[in-house]
């Protein structure tokens, strides 16, 4: 218990420390809150959409959880090439507790930062249908980062250098981004696009969080929740497999 | 304390150690020496739980490090050949996440953290970021660290390499005063054959896998009629450079490089 802890408190610590780093993070939410939100408002509007703001923000919120969470446990990466990784991996402790304090750290970042976008949404103008939608909206940020903490983690565990980095970064993190209907409306897509976004699990993220936020859902709140909770189970299992299996 | 037996690990192809038996005693300074890739580094992972032998045995304190592997890994501390420091937080915040990892009950962990911060001479500057340290500082932290857990064993992996001589002098003044003062064991790498000749009392030459010689720093001398130990360790090992096998990647590199030409 004390090995989870620790770990945990270390992922939380470096985040609450990184305080440009938070500021920063904040620029891109931001960019597609105001710029999109703003700029294709009045054409999503005449299609007869209602507020493309509204829309947007639980897909911006999506975004924010997915990028802290999955780059949490690439962060494994960076253990690696400065160290630390080992300083865990010879301790009397077992792997699963390393594994279990990382990502529950990178969880916890990733929904410390969420909660900053839901603010920064609100802030914008953006209106949840009830109060209580934003409490019911954690369940669904939660999930979000519990898989792609686990992917992460995967990710992380198997990745030498760098240049791996980029690669997942373009094709992989931005692809779940954009198919994930963080931007547009998931229904009358092109079958192609259409069996590409219902593979992502963002999809079901971003729906439940449309969902509980302003009451509109593609798939159905129960579909999101089942779907989201076997994804996290099976991804945290990979990745914990992953990481037990890295050598020094 | 800890003792090897035939050891052997093979790479595919590559046998990395071959054979390899030694024993350190309880509360000795140990030293494993050896040219670049004549198996150091892999002997040590193999102690250490790191890796799997591919034949052989190896004891730490009675243990196997494979079946036993956290009884083992509560013995001792190890100082890696490479930095492995969280480098974003403070020297004492390190040593608590270690103490943690290494169950140190917590009013042990505060003690024991200030008299091996200020031994080190690490205190006055425990609340500062380890990424602003001087490499002899995160080293003596490295050090420092590893005691924490009142391990019996320490390894360290070539823990003076890039440091200057006042550092590597003061590293090893600390080592040994903990050596005398903890009875902890020992197990060094170097390739500063005068830091061997001082602070070892028995030294282990490797050389492609196999230990070449195995005695006091006086008796290597003595056995190769050398007046100091880098004679010895030349004679042994012979001058012909190592370099450690390259990794395919620098095979390529060279081999474009040879045909720029």
């Amino acid at each position: 218990m004390g090995a989870i802890y620790i770990l945990w408190l270390r992922e939380v610590k470096r985040y609450v420390r990184s305080r440009a780093q938070i500021v920063a993070s904040l620029g891109q939410p931001l960019l597609y809150l105001l710029a999109l939100g703003f700029g294709l408002g009045p054409v999503f509007q005449r299609s007869g959409n209602g507020s493309y703001l509204q829309f947007i923000a639980p897909g911006v919120i999506g975004m924010t959880v997915l990028f802290t969470s999955i780059f949490s446990g690439i962060g494994l990466l960076w253990d690696r090439q400065f160290g630390f990784l080992k300083e865990t991996l010879v301790a009397p402790v077992p792997r699963i507790s390393i594994v279990i304090g990382k990502t529950q750290g990178g969880v916890t970042v990733a929904m410390l930062q969420g909660t900053l976008v839901v603010v920064v949404c609100l802030i914008a103008g953006f209106r949840p249908s009830t109060l209580l939608a934003v409490p019911h909206a954690f369940v669904y940020m939660a999930l979000i980062a519990l898989v792609f903490a686990g992917l992460g983690t995967a990710i992380g565990s198997r990745l030498q250098d760098m240049q791996g980095f980029q690669l997942i970064m373009n094709f992989l993190v931005m692809p779940i981004f954009f198919l994930s209907g963080a931007l547009f409306p998931l229904d009358h897509l092109p079958s192609a696009l259409n069996a590409l976004t219902v593979a992502d699990p963002l999809s079901y993220g971003v729906d439940g969080l449309r969902g509980s936020l302003i009451g509109m859902s593609h798939f159905g709140l129960v579909t999101d929740l089942a779907t989201l909770v076997a994804v996290a189970v099976a991804l945290l299992g990979l990745g914990s497999y992953l990481f037990s299996r890295i050598e020094v | 304390m800890i003792r090897a037996r035939n050891l052997v690990k093979n790479f595919g192809e590559l046998t990395a150690v071959n054979d390899v038996s030694f024993e350190v005693r309880q509360g000795e300074i140990f030293a494993f020496l050896g040219p670049n890739g004549a198996g150091k580094t892999t002997t040590i992972k193999m102690l250490t739980t790191l890796l799997r032998p591919t034949s052989g045995t190896v004891q730490l304190d009675g243990l196997d490090p494979q079946k036993k592997q956290i009884e083992v890994r509560r013995r001792f501390g190890i100082v890696f050949q490479d930095p492995s420091l969280e480098s974003e937080m403070t020297a004492y915040e390190n040593m608590e996440i270690h103490g943690v990892l290494y169950h140190v009950p917590r009013k042990r962990r505060i003690e024991r953290t200030e008299r091996l911060l200020r031994q080190f001479d690490l205190w006055e500057r425990r609340n500062e970021p380890v990424k602003r340290f001087s490499g002899g500082m995160k080293r003596r932290l490295e050090i420092a660290r590893g005691f924490l857990h009142t391990p019996k064993i320490l390894f360290l992996d070539e823990p003076t390499l890039g440091l200057d001589p006042q550092s590597r002098n003061q590293l090893w003044t600390h080592v040994k005063s903990l050596n005398e003062s903890e009875g902890v064991t020992v197990f060094l790498t170097t390739h500063y054959m005068d830091e061997a000749d001082r602070v070892a009392q028995r030294i282990a030459i490797i050389d492609h896998g196999k230990i070449v010689a195995q005695g006091s720093p006086a008796e290597l001398k003595a056995q190769t009629g050398s007046d100091s130990l880098e004679h010895a360790f030349l004679a042994l090992t012979g001058s012909s450079i190592r370099d450690e096998s390259a990794s395919s990647v620098d095979q390529m590199r060279q081999f474009v490089k040879m045909w720029r030409r």
